[in-house]
């Protein structure tokens, strides 16, 4: 048990801590603002205790909102896409189901399958969070255009990231 | 009561998750109502010392832009310190005291921005304060702990001041759209005001928060929608949102007694 908490608990102080000192301060053309860190709630074993992931997102969101003032915002968003992980992994499933150890990474399920997961949640995410912010639904283009520009920034950071750690988590 | 128990015992997914969401949406409401130091914003201690520590780093490597603006200030301070000493004997000037704050962390791409300040109560900011740097108008301060404060960014897409034209005393409420940081909107500008791009935005003398005159913008353009009787005029922000790095807090002594009269007066009216 704890063998397998030791890297979850370096996962998590080391995304928020990326989040916290580089990419809250990085503005990418004028209000794009990648949000890499539910990389950690995306990469939660398959068969992880449903209501714990909810806790960790809660968690996780509410120590990003520490950081930027938005207290609630990213804790309500992150919550939401721990909330519907369970049913987008059961429709993107494997046709034999998933295996009793199965992680939803790059390395044990490809590319393809990863990009179709990961943009998914990330899109339900950045929907969420963009929305609450302005709290309001006029300008609806405007948000949206923000979400999907954000959601694409957060995509290709979260693969990057998948490819630069792929090799250790392979060697498992 | 079986049939209950056996229902929540059944949905306690979807139970906790919408207790998490509550807690969560209540959290984002508490937090735009209420102007409390909430124990969750980077007034906290712990945030406050990361975003210190983050904040040094950025300090060093913009040195060389905030030694122009300390130098283009310092020759501004010079100017007026000549001309003061001819109108000393007005007495007029002195009622705002400025205190000199680092910003240790800051936003301008959210619909709501914040900044933090190495600053608080304990140097005497209270909220309500106005913030300026050496450009222009910053802020109001929204809460203050022992040892930093939390500043209302004038990119905040609930902020709204006083401001008027430089040239004729043309005044009306300035606001920020929420897309691009560098520009914001002056409404309730009469059609019959002659405008031309470039003309200077100050603040107006009819708030007690900011002294009147600190810069705010100037005039990139204007329109008025058909049929409507005032313009929306565009306005370039002289304050450079990206990149602050030291702004003063501005505390107007006689604010109290100000407030006080004019509260008096209305009601002795009523």
């Amino acid at each position: 048990m704890i063998r397998e908490l030791v890297p979850l608990v370096i996962r998590f102080a080391g995304l928020i801590a990326v989040q916290v000192v580089i990419l809250n301060n990085v503005l990418v053309s004028g209000y794009i603002n990648p949000f890499l860190y539910v990389l950690f709630i995306l990469t939660l074993p398959v068969k992880f205790p449903r209501s714990a992931v909810l806790l960790l997102a809660f968690v996780s969101g509410l120590v990003i909102d520490m950081f930027t003032n938005t207290t609630g915002m990213h804790a309500a968003a992150t919550v939401l896409m721990a909330y519907v992980r369970p049913a987008v992994l059961r429709f993107y499933a494997p046709r034999d189901g998933y295996d009793a150890d199965a992680v939803p990474d790059i390395s044990h399920f490809g590319f393809q399958w990863f990009l179709v997961y990961a943009a998914t949640l990330v899109f339900v995410h950045h929907l969420a969070l963009f929305f609450i912010e302005v709290f309001r639904f006029s300008g609806f283009i405007s948000t949206l255009s923000r979400v999907l520009f954000s959601s694409v920034v957060t995509l290709a950071l979260i693969l990057i990231t998948q490819f630069l750690f792929r090799k250790s988590t392979s060697v498992r | 009561m079986k049939n209950l128990f056996q229902f929540l015992w059944r949905n306690n997914y979807t139970i906790f998750f919408v207790l998490l969401e509550v807690l969560s949406i209540s959290l984002v409401i508490r937090n735009n109502n209420f102007q409390n130091t909430s124990a969750f914003n980077s007034s906290n201690y712990l945030t406050g010392s990361v975003m210190e520590a983050i904040s040094n780093v950025n300090e060093y490597i913009g040195l060389k832009t905030t030694n122009r603006y300390l130098a283009s200030e310092n020759a501004r301070l010079h100017t007026l310190l000549s001309g003061n000493r001819d109108r000393a004997a007005t007495g007029t000037a002195g009622n705002f005291v400025y205190t000199p704050c680092k910003v240790i962390n800051n936003s301008v791409y959210r619909q709501a921005n914040y900044l933090t300040l190495d600053k608080g109560s304990l140097d005497g900011i209270r909220a309500e304060m106005g913030v300026i740097s050496s450009q222009g108008v910053v802020g109001i301060v929204k809460n203050v702990s022992p040892h930093f404060s939390t500043v209302m960014s004038l990119l905040h897409k609930d902020a709204s001041i006083s401001a008027r034209f430089r040239k004729n005393n043309y005044f009306g409420p300035l606001s920020w759209d929420g897309k691009d940081p560098s520009y914001a909107t002056l409404r309730d500008i009469a059609r019959h005001v002659k405008i031309s791009a470039g003309d200077t935005i100050v603040t107006t003398s009819y708030s007690s928060i900011f002294p009147t005159d600190i810069p705010i913008g100037i005039v990139a353009s204007y329109e008025a929608a058909p049929g409507e009787n005032f313009y929306a005029v565009r306005v370039t922000l002289s304050t450079d949102f990206r990149n602050l790095d030291y702004v003063y807090v501005i505390n107007n002594i006689l604010q109290q007694e100000q407030q006080e009269l004019e509260a008096q007066t209305e009601e002795d009216d009523s």
